[in-house]
């Protein structure tokens, strides 16, 4: 093949890519939208297989089926409620392999068909899209371990923020001298290249984690997004060096979609991004709120109150949130629906965008559970609906729906919530009366018109459908 | 105005109208999808694959770039069909549907 008819066939591949993600504008075309984004992929794969033909292939393909099937595997087996962390493993396998692809076009270039020596301006994106993909690839590992739920065994995974003082500065500090080491290994020639280039991917490795265990659990719906983004420009970043429009054109993608949704995640919480990424939110007042809410009567029922209150409404509407995921009460939840659609009520879902652990969470569960998705509504289209509202029904969900989120002066004031303290009744299904992520009391649970179902999401579920 | 222009400034022309694009693309994919987008943008940045390809196809083998090439392979290989099957089955569970209704669980 020659070099033309090469390039002509990775257009044909990055065209399939940007119609893989118009398909996704709505349900009804995503299917295809995911179909074209296979057969960019194959296209790529099998063009760039042309290429290498006189060289090892053998070994090419035998760890293509390797990885395929274990991807295969993974894709199969994992349970919907494990997306967030699947997502991070995956973000950080692309981050790896950028770096080993960056390893390999240091020590030969003239593999990928830039010249040997590499060029300046190739040594300087090389440099971009390793540090962007080492930063990813341990970046992510830490998400994975907070999101996994793996705190407990090792501290550095604990969904509560790591932070110790000094910590921006350190950072600031390694951002600067692996800067200093990148700038080295671009300025350096073929012989002296190892020594920066190393350093220079250590500290991002280090920063890597470094900049993610500030963060809290419920701001993982940034950090995925954020991640997601990163793993797109370090694929541009090796894009570059390598001259491949195709890899810059597919990282740019994946790089502004990433981008966009840490964007949504960020506004949907009022905060700014770098409040989110400098970490910390939550840590200090946590305690206190969790000490005061105790002293303030609620009104509580058990799970049969609260379907005979449902049974005897017209509209209902019902707020998931993480709790529902940790529950696993996806399932329950639609055999609730259900029996109260048989009754004739109008039950609808309202989607608050950083409800879960990442963009979308609780639409793919819902889905799961085969609930309709012309049913489930976006925060700004059913928030109107909720004075006409006779029951909300809030399945672990908290700082979403807090009132005081309108009370200038709070945290969390301008953060925008689901009104459902305008619905006639609230009914609040929670573990228990500690404070939410935001560490704050919640207005909503004192209110008179609310009655508390404390006990498991799934459990207390599955008891209203047997009442009902 | 005399000579070629210089491939970083190619790609760089690639890069903004990629950007661009993308811009454009990815605000209108509907909320509900986010978490589908999330694991097929995964999927296609694994397109990366390429370049291990090419790291790792030299006829001469070189333990330090073909040995990290074809690990890379094995990495993306992970992505590209973990992340294309994946998004494929979340995507079947936003199906209208009639048919199944016998299946429980």
């Amino acid at each position: 093949m020659t070099a033309n008819q090469v390039a002509l066939w990775y257009l044909v591949a990055s065209v399939f890519f940007i119609l893989a993600l118009k398909g996704l504008s709505s349900p009804e075309t995503s299917r295809r939208g995911n179909l074209f984004g296979m057969i960019g992929m194959a296209i790529a794969v099998v063009t760039t297989l042309a290429i290498v033909a006189k060289g090892h292939v053998e070994f090419i393909i035998l760890a293509f089926l390797v990885g395929g099937s274990v991807g295969a595997l993974v894709a199969k087996r994992v349970e919907m409620t494990q997306m967030p962390e699947l997502v991070a493993a995956m973000h950080s396998l692309v981050g790896l392999a950028a770096v080993l692809i960056a390893v390999a076009a240091v020590n030969n270039p003239s593999a990928f068909g830039v010249p040997d020596p590499m060029p300046t301006g190739n040594r300087l994106e090389l440099f971009i899209g390793t540090f962007v993909g080492a930063i990813t690839f341990t970046g992510s590992i830490i998400a994975f371990g907070k999101l996994a739920g793996l705190g407990k065994k090792f501290r550095l995974f604990s969904s509560a923020p790591v932070v110790f003082p000094g910590q921006h500065l350190l950072n600031l500090a390694l951002l600067l001298v692996m800067l200093g080491f990148g700038t080295w290994f671009f300025l350096s020639g073929p012989e002296g290249q190892w020594p920066p280039f190393i350093v220079m991917t250590l500290i991002a490795l280090a920063l890597g984690v470094l900049i993610i265990i500030p963060i809290g659990g419920a701001d993982m719906p940034v950090v995925i997004s954020m991640l997601n983004s990163y793993s797109g420009w370090a694929a541009a970043g090796i894009g570059f060096s390598l001259n491949n429009p195709m890899l810059i054109i597919a990282g740019s993608l994946v790089g502004s979609s990433g981008a966009i949704l840490s964007y949504i995640m960020c506004k949907a919480m009022n905060r700014s991004f770098f409040n989110v990424i400098l970490g910390g939110f939550g840590a200090a007042e946590g305690a206190v709120a969790e000490g005061g809410g105790e002293a303030r009567s609620v009104r509580s029922g058990s799970a049969d109150d609260a379907a005979y209150l449902m049974g005897n409404a017209d509209t209902v509407v019902i707020v998931p949130g993480y709790g529902l995921a940790v529950a696993r009460a996806q399932h329950a939840v639609k055999e609730m629906t259900d029996k109260l659609q048989e009754k004739g009520i109008n039950v609808r879902f309202a989607i608050h965008p950083v409800a879960g652990r990442m963009p979308g969470h609780m639409n793919v569960l819902l889905a799961e559970a085969e609930i309709p998705y012309d049913i489930v509504q976006e925060m700004e289209d059913i928030n109107s609906d909720f004075s006409n509202t006779d029951v909300v029904l809030v399945l672990g969900a908290n700082d979403v729906v807090n009132p005081l989120a309108r009370k200038p002066g709070s945290p969390i004031y301008g953060m925008p919530i689901l009104d459902v303290d305008k619905a006639r009744t609230v009914m609040v299904v929670k573990r228990s009366m500690a404070a939410g992520y935001a560490g704050l009391d919640n207005e909503l649970f004192y209110m008179d018109k609310t009655m508390m179902v404390f006990g498991d999401a799934k459990k207390v579920v599955e008891d209203m459908v047997k009442a009902l | 105005m005399t000579g070629t222009v210089d491939p970083t400034v190619f790609n760089l022309i690639v890069f903004v109208l990629a950007v661009f694009v993308g811009y454009h693309v990815v605000w209108n994919v509907t909320p509900a999808l986010h978490t589908p987008l999330m694991s097929v943008t995964n999927a296609i940045s694994s397109v990366i694959i390429v370049g291990a390809i090419l790291a790792a196809g030299p006829a001469t083998w070189d333990w330090v770039s073909s040995g990290a090439g074809v690990l890379a392979v094995a990495l993306a290989a992970v992505n590209v069909f973990g992340g294309f099957l994946v998004t494929r089955r979340m995507l079947e569970m936003f199906k209208k549907k009639e048919r199944k209704a016998a299946k429980a669980d």
